[in-house]
């Protein structure tokens, strides 16, 4: 309710611009419970094409459990979701991959011990054909498709400068911690998504890195048209660069509206300083994760 | 030395076999983290449809051929495909009624499942062609002198045979798109999922090929050896998964080689003689075996080619 009040008594202009363009992701009344618990409680939430969303929150909010539902590891208790319109109900994260949305995760999950191109080779899986027979007869329409995944490979790893592509054949563990974010990026884009789910893109990442990441999660929207939704930390990563933001709190959207008025919000205010001492438990945590 | 080359040769081919069963084990350890011990009694079956095929085409033990010609070989190779097929299938079946709707549930469970499974098929070979010895077919295939030895053809076939179906695996495990997903799915489930590769899909092409594989193995035993009976795999099953051990579990380059080092010591420890070990060495194949899985267990657990692989997360 408090969203709907920010978004229509603040923003007349944004609002009538956006009810003219269709949402790509809508999660209309979504709920979330795990036996007692409900970790996600009646969140409307509207991305529109080209936007950059953020949802922020303290910790426990129920920001990861929305990722999961959208992406079909969790199925909602209620409510629904649908991508341009059509409803995700019931799909497997495999075919919610192929309605086009991919991800990152939080702890980045790459595979281990494949090379920084195989990687990316399994982010196209679900856009290449071969067959068990093909693969193993090496049919000459595999090898040219073979062919046409790498380079499509290394053009997205190239989308993030030379370093990566001249560290192809390198295996993932040996590589940079913000290298790997950069890898798990281009695995995601492989699938040619249309809504890029980054789940604290920039998490672990020192300032000089952090910048560069905003830079580079801007030119994903504004170079190759995606549309993202992503949980940040850093509020001033996710203050700069999102087109709203929504804000989570114990499951419950308690706003959602352009930076500043979400800033200013009394009730993310209360959300965030109220469990101040958390969020710094947290911080600690995450700088753990690191070492 | 000419009998130690012969038995070099010998226990390469027989490694070659037990290579083929381990790769079966080590494919759906690396993939779902279970001990397939049903995997040695589809091996068994392999042998009788190899049987069955044949005697179907006339083929019979009763009734051998005396000279090579080209309908041998295709019907031979008839038996091969015939067997591959039908444990493929088999090993699909089995996971999707027995061991998937268990994907989610404590080890202990699936594990005991496969024990059921493995039961279960051993007596349907019972019931299939009785509790004795069955002969397979000899062929009419010699041996050639290799320089001092004189090597059984038949060796030289397995091996040949064994080799091209690995490099096959290989090559489809490290260089193509489902051979990425398998090892994408190995490493990260849900990952994997997540980035749209079909996971269910993906494992059952997993047991296709691995189960495939101890089809064909079953096949070029029956070359090699003279019979087989109900429990023949689950013996040569627990030999394989030795060898699987030895190489490194879910590693299928430690699988190959494990079986492979397996064959050698079963057939080099033939040499040891009666006055050193009661008996004579033959007596004692299997115990050496079991005595080197034993040590490997103590002082490398993750095999030879393994890694200890970091706890997922």
């Amino acid at each position: 309710m408090s969203s709907e009040e920010v978004r229509t008594s603040s923003q007349p202009a944004a609002a009538a611009v956006a009810s003219k363009t269709e949402a790509l992701l809508e999660l209309r009344n979504v709920t979330k419970t795990f036996g007692g618990l409900t970790a996600v409680s009646k969140v409307d939430l509207i991305v529109r094409p080209r936007e950059i969303v953020s949802v922020i929150g303290p910790n426990g909010a129920g920001k990861t459990t929305v990722f999961n539902l959208i992406t079909g590891i969790y199925e909602p208790s209620s409510g629904e979701i649908l991508l341009a319109g059509r409803s995700l109900a019931g799909l497997s994260p495999d075919k919610i991959v192929l309605q086009g949305i991919t991800r990152t995760f939080q702890n980045i999950r790459l595979f281990n011990n494949m090379t920084v191109l195989e990687n990316v080779l399994v982010g196209q899986h679900t856009r290449l054909k071969a067959g068990v027979l093909g693969s193993l007869f090496r049919t000459r329409s595999v090898v040219a498709e073979e062919k046409r995944a790498r380079e499509r490979a290394l053009e997205l790893l190239g989308f993030f400068g030379t370093a990566l592509v001249a560290r192809q054949d390198e295996y993932v563990m040996n590589l940079s911690y913000a290298d790997r974010r950069r890898v798990e990026i281009a695995r995601a884009l492989a699938a040619d998504p249309k809504l890029l789910l980054l789940d604290e893109p920039t998490a672990g990442m020192n300032e000089v890195e952090t910048l560069e990441a905003v830079k580079y999660i801007r030119r994903l929207r504004d170079e190759l048209g995606l549309t993202i939704l992503l949980i940040e930390h850093k509020l001033a990563v996710t203050m700069g660069m999102s087109d709203h933001i929504a804000v989570l709190d114990y499951g419950q959207k308690i706003a959602d509206g352009l930076p500043d008025e979400v800033r200013y919000d009394e009730r993310v205010i209360a959300a965030y300083l109220g469990r101040q001492s958390e969020t710094k438990a947290e911080d600690d945590e995450s700088a753990a994760e690191e070492a | 030395m000419a009998t130690f080359l012969n038995l070099l040769i010998v226990g390469l081919a027989t490694g070659a076999i037990y290579a083929l069963i381990a790769l079966g084990y080590t494919m759906v350890y690396g993939i779902i983290e279970l001990i397939n011990f049903a995997h040695g009694d589809i091996f068994t079956l392999g042998t009788f449809v190899t049987i069955a095929i044949l005697s179907m085409l006339g083929v019979t033990a009763a009734n051998p051929p005396s000279t090579m010609s080209w309908v041998l070989v295709s019907e031979l190779a008839l038996a091969c495909i015939g067997s591959f097929l039908f444990c493929a299938v088999l090993g699909v079946l089995i996971e999707r009624v027995a061991y998937r709707p268990l994907r989610n549930a404590p080890r202990l469970a699936p594990l005991i499942s496969a024990i059921g499974v493995s039961l279960v098929l051993q007596d349907v070979g019972k019931l299939w062609f009785g509790n004795t010895n069955v002969s397979f077919v000899s062929l009419p295939i010699g041996s050639v002198q290799m320089g001092p030895v004189n090597v059984d053809v038949i060796n030289i076939f397995v091996l040949v045979v064994a080799i091209i179906l690995m490099a096959g695996l290989q090559l489809l495990v490290t260089r193509t798109r489902i051979g990425r997903a398998m090892r994408a799915v190995a490493q990260d489930r849900d990952a994997a999922a997540l980035m749209g590769v079909n996971v269910n899909l993906i494992i059952g092409v997993t047991f296709f090929i691995g189960a495939g594989l101890a089809g064909a193995a079953a096949f070029i035993y029956s070359l090699k050896f003279p019979n087989t009976y109900f429990y023949l795999g689950f013996e040569q099953g627990l030999i394989a998964f030795t060898a699987a051990v030895l190489g490194g579990i879910g590693n299928l380059v430690g699988a190959m080689f494990g079986g492979l080092i397996i064959g050698l010591i079963y057939s080099l420890v033939t040499l040891i003689p009666a006055t050193v070990l009661p008996h004579g060495g033959n007596a004692w194949n299997k115990a050496v075996i079991f005595a080197i899985l034993i040590l490997i267990l103590v002082f490398r657990p993750s095999g030879l080619f393994g890694q200890n692989t970091p706890e997922k997360v």
